[in-house]
Formats: structure tokens, C-alpha cells, sequence
């Protein structure tokens, strides 16, 4: 054991806490009963309908190996593979986030350049930030008409805050001895800006991506549980009125893994604007 | 009169000090400085160095008075004016050669690439940075090699004036001792004129041709412009055997310590306040006796 690495003990580490996990889970879960060894009585009560309980992780598994060999097959609007729904719900959350950046980036900056345009747009920031995404659901679906749009409207609403936050945070931070040396160096504002003031203000702008992607991928599930039709938000539900919990469980886990996905190309991306002072 | 290629006339700077009134931090300083020359100016802390250099960089305006440079009104900063900040001042997310080709791109436009590069690199060499280094970013360079990316940046650029701001407040003596001299060097390849804030004395005296002192502020003067009357090249270690040497620092150290204090504070009349000129050349009084220029040196050394 000595002569393992620090990752490799944490990597087996994980492993044992996701076997027991697993072992005591699978245990926990009592038995059907087999018809042969139940009593006259029970029988007359129902006791030989299976149960609806929570499955086992073999179960669920064997469902994970089930949907991930044909993830991508359409037998109706009630029943796509998982590839499909995780795929529309992708392209919901990355048109939505896209917009959103679109605006809330220049409009951080300007935020952050600018003290006049900071107090003004402040108070509507302020109260707009805080409301729930879902809240705006109703009204944008009588205005928009369209239950896609409305969803990716949401998704818009909600990941635009902590880019707009962050974008003019990290402006406005940006050290005077930046900026004077492109005023020394006669740089014009647009050559400013994107020489010295968005590499600056980057790592803090792109940690502002990086949260509102989260936040868009939170939302979207619940999203889609209400406008329903497609996406993974849609299938859990769909599958909770089916009482199908082993597919619920499945694409539970299917939406941390994409969700960690998403967070990691943006730690990627972090990871190349860094810069150490 | 023939004015100086850099002259300032009758700068003031107040601020106001929080209790409704003014604050005159130095009055009506003037002074000029001849191209090619290179002038340092000491001073203590709150005299206002800062505030003239930040006011010749175009990075602040005066509260009254004027800065031309050949002639012409000084708004506003411009590549005609480069500047060495204190902290360096690099962009931490470029590399060393980038720092300088950023600045060489924006004061040539229509050079190549190619060029642009090159004349970076050799720029580098000259303050002592070559292979590998150059491609390191900020981060990775101790104190010293920063301050000669900053320096290398402002020389490649070729202003008509270069301002130093305090430049190797923040190193350790041994490297000072080393830049100093690499300063020295690039200096007297390029004819550059210089302005510097410096806290060091003999710093002041190795590099300038001309020290201006500062009273202490508030309200402070420029009171005295001191020739250095010792003869370049100059070298660090020798400079002291110089026999003006001791003259030139004791009267400085003697102003710094004790007439900056006794002519502060004193309300200037309405004119322009024109440092007194003061020469020490304990050689030139020797030569009027000895017509060998060089004997007087030669005896103190056998002395």
C-alpha cells in the first residue's frame, strides 16, 4: 500500500465506499416473496402482487446497461432513449445559456467600466436576480406561446445573473496599473478592452459562467417536468407516472453525470485564462 | 531664453483635505530638463514626486502650471512618454517577450511581426534576459528579472522621455546593485532622456547628471538642482573614490536631512519657483592651481 500514490489510494478509496454503498443498499431491499411459500391467507389478501418498492442497484444497472446500448431510439412521444431527452435537454440549456451570455456579457462590462451605468441598472439587477427561474414560467408561456421557448427562456433568465455579476465584478476590479499602461501605450477603449480588460477580468468572468451552467442545468430539469414533451426533466417524470422508480433512479444519475460534464468543460476553460499575480 | 526640450512651468497640485479646504501639495515647481540628460529627484515622502510623475505621464492633471516637451503642451498619456511603474507593472497573463512586443506593436503599428519580435528580443538581451526566460510568464520571474522586463519594455519603445517611478524600490540590494548598472548600459546605448524618483541616494548619484531636490511637502518646492560632476562612465565601485563623490552625498544627505524639513512649508511668492543651481567640482577648484586635469584623482588614490 506504501508505494501507492495519493490518487490511486483516494481512486481505491472511492471504489470500496461505492461497493458498500451498493452492498448495503442491495440489501436492504427486502425480497419479493416467491408464490410457493406464502400462506393461504396471504394469498387471499393479495400478498402475491409484486410490490412496487425501491429496486436494487443490480436492477438498476441492468436498466443503466439497457438504455446506454441504445440510447438514441424512438418508439413515440412517450417513449425516446435517454440519449434523445438528455440531448434536448442539452440543446434547451446551451441555446438558453448562449443568449444569455450574449447579453450579459457586454452588458457586464459596460456595468463594470461605467459607475453611472452601475448605480442605475443595480436596483433592477437586485430585484430581478433573486426570483425563482420557475416563477417566470407562467408568464412567459402566456407571452412566448410556445413551451420550448418559454423553457428556454427560463434557462436564459437564470443563468444570465451570475454572468452579468461576475462580468462586471471582475471589470471593474481590473488593477489601475493595467489600465494605465494601456493609456500609456495609447490603446484606443476597444483595443483596451479586449488586451487588457478581458484577460484580466476573465478567470472571474469565466467563474461566472461556470456557475450560471450549473444553475441553468439545475433548472432545467425542473423546466421540463412542467412544460413536459421532451428532455431528461420530462422522462423522470414521465417515468414516476409510469412508477418505473428504476428508470427515475437511472436518469437521476444520468443528470449528475452530465451536469458534471458541463461543469468540467467550464473548470477546463478556467484553467486556461488563469493567470498567477 | 531657449527653453529646455522638458520644461515644466509653474506646476501646483492641491487636493482637497477633507474639511472643506485645500491642501497644496507642491507650488509652482519649475524646472526643465535638456534631452539626452538624465535627471533624478529626491525628495521624502508626501513632497509630491509621484504626483509630478503621474502628471508628466499624462496620467493626472495639475491642479494649475504646464508641462511642454519640445514645445508642445503635454495632455494626456502618449507613447512619446514611457513609463517604468514601481510594481512593474506587467500583464501577468503574457509572457516576458510578450509584455515587450505588446508595448513595441502599439508604438510601431506598421512594423511586421517579425520585426516586432526581434526587436523585443534584442531589447531583453540588453537588460541580461535571453533564451528560455523570455517565454515565462510574470509569475515565474523573480523581482529583478520583472523590473527588467519593465525596463526592457519602456527602452524598446523608444519614448522621447522615459519616466522611472521609484524602480527598484521593491528589490533587494544585490539586484539593484545589478539592474543599476544594466540601466547604465541601455541608457548610454540609446541617448534616452530620463526622468527618475528615487529614495536612494547613492542610487541618485551613480546614474543622474542632475539631482533635483524636493523640500517636504505640504507645499513643497523643488529648492535645489545638484550637478553631478562626476565624469561617466561611472561604475559602483569606483565611483566612490571619486573625490567629489562625499561632497555631492554629504550635501545632499545634509538637505534630506535636515534643510528639506527647515525650507518646508514656506509659502512660495506668486512667481515661478526655479530650483537654485548648486555645483560641487572640488577638482575644478584644484584645477585652477594644477593644470593637470587628472593629478588630483592620482594623489588622493597614493593618499
Amino acid at each position: 500500500m506504501q508505494t501507492l500514490t495519493e490518487n490511486k489510494k483516494a481512486a481505491v478509496l472511492s471504489i470500496l465506499i461505492l461497493l458498500i454503498g451498493c452492498l448495503i443498499w442491495e440489501m436492504s431491499i427486502p425480497a419479493q416473496k416467491v408464490a410457493g411459500e406464502l400462506t393461504e391467507y396471504e394469498m387471499l389478501t393479495g400478498g402475491g402482487q409484486p410490490k412496487a418498492g425501491v429496486p436494487p442497484p443490480s436492477q438498476v444497472l441492468g436498466k443503466a446497461w439497457e438504455q446506454l446500448s441504445n440510447p438514441f431510439y424512438d418508439a413515440g412521444p412517450n417513449d425516446k432513449g435517454i440519449g434523445i431527452q438528455i440531448g434536448y435537454s442539452i440543446y434547451r440549456v446551451l441555446t438558453g445559456y448562449l443568449l444569455a451570455a450574449v447579453i450579459a456579457i457586454p452588458l457586464g462590462f459596460l456595468i463594470g467600466m461605467s459607475s453611472v451605468a452601475h448605480k442605475a441598472l443595480n436596483p433592477f439587477i437586485q430585484v430581478l436576480r433573486p426570483i425563482s427561474p420557475l416563477a417566470w414560467m407562467p408568464l412567459a408561456l402566456f407571452i412566448i406561446q410556445d413551451s420550448e421557448a418559454s423553457a428556454i427562456f427560463v434557462i436564459f433568465i437564470c443563468s444570465i445573473w451570475p454572468m452579468l455579476i461576475n462580468t462586471a465584478f471582475g471589470v471593474a476590479g481590473v488593477r489601475e496599473d493595467w489600465v494605465n499602461v494601456a493609456r500609456t501605450h495609447e490603446l484606443g477603449a476597444v483595443k483596451t478592452a479586449f488586451t487588457v480588460i478581458l484577460p484580466a477580468a476573465a478567470p472571474t468572468i469565466v467563474t461566472g459562467m461556470r456557475i450560471s451552467i450549473g444553475i441553468a442545468w439545475l433548472v432545467i430539469v425542473a423546466a421540463e417536468m412542467l412544460v413536459g414533451g421532451t428532455g431528461i426533466g420530462y422522462y423522470v417524470w414521465n417515468e414516476w407516472n409510469n412508477l418505473d422508480l428504476t428508470s427515475v433512479i437511472f436518469s437521476i444519475l444520468m443528470i449528475g453525470v452530465v451536469g458534471m460534464l458541463l461543469d468540467s468543460m467550464f473548470g477546463l476553460l478556467q484553467r486556461t485564462v488563469a493567470y498567477t499575480e | 531664453m531657449v527653453k529646455p526640450f522638458l520644461s515644466i512651468e509653474q506646476l501646483t497640485q492641491t487636493y482637497p483635505d477633507g474639511l472643506g479646504g485645500e491642501f497644496t501639495v507642491f507650488e509652482n515647481a519649475t524646472f526643465g530638463i535638456e534631452k539626452g540628460e538624465f535627471v533624478c529627484i529626491l525628495g521624502h515622502s508626501g513632497c509630491g514626486k509621484s504626483t509630478i510623475m503621474n502628471i508628466l505621464a499624462g496620467l493626472a492633471d495639475p491642479t494649475s502650471g504646464v508641462v511642454k516637451m519640445d514645445g508642445a503642451h503635454v495632455s494626456g498619456p502618449s507613447l512619446d512618454r514611457g513609463v517604468v511603474f514601481q510594481n512593474y507593472s506587467l500583464l501577468p497573463w503574457l509572457s516576458a517577450l510578450k509584455n515587450v512586443t505588446f508595448g513595441v506593436a502599439a508604438r510601431f503599428p506598421q512594423w511586421s511581426k517579425d520585426k516586432v519580435i526581434e526587436h523585443s528580443t534584442a531589447f531583453l538581451a540588453k537588460v541580461g534576459l535571453t533564451g528560455d526566460t523570455i517565454h515565462r510568464k510574470p509569475s515565474q520571474l523573480s523581482g529583478g528579472m520583472r523590473q527588467r522586463v519593465s525596463i526592457a519594455r519602456a527602452f524598446a519603445n523608444e519614448p522621447k522621455l522615459l519616466l522611472l517611478d521609484e524602480p527598484f524600490g521593491a528589490l533587494d540590494a544585490l539586484t539593484r546593485g545589478t539592474i543599476q548598472d544594466e540601466l547604465i548600459k541601455v541608457w548610454s546605448d540609446t541617448d534616452q532622456t530620463v526622468f527618475m524618483i528615487t529614495h536612494d541616494i547613492d542610487e541618485a548619484i551613480l546614474l543622474a547628471d542632475r539631482i533635483l531636490l524636493m523640500t517636504n511637502g505640504p507645499m513643497a518646492q523643488v529648492a535645489e538642482s545638484v550637478e553631478i560632476t562626476i565624469p561617466r562612465p561611472r561604475n559602483r565601485t569606483s565611483i566612490v573614490e571619486h573625490p567629489n563623490y562625499y561632497a555631492i552625498r554629504n550635501h545632499l544627505v545634509q538637505f534630506l536631512g535636515q534643510r528639506s524639513a527647515e525650507l518646508a512649508g514656506q509659502p512660495g511668492d506668486a512667481g515661478p519657483s526655479s530650483p537654485e543651481t548648486v555645483r560641487i567640482d572640488l577638482i575644478e577648484d584644484t584645477d585652477s592651481e594644477d593644470p593637470e586635469p587628472a593629478a588630483p584623482i592620482l594623489r588622493a588614490v597614493e593618499g
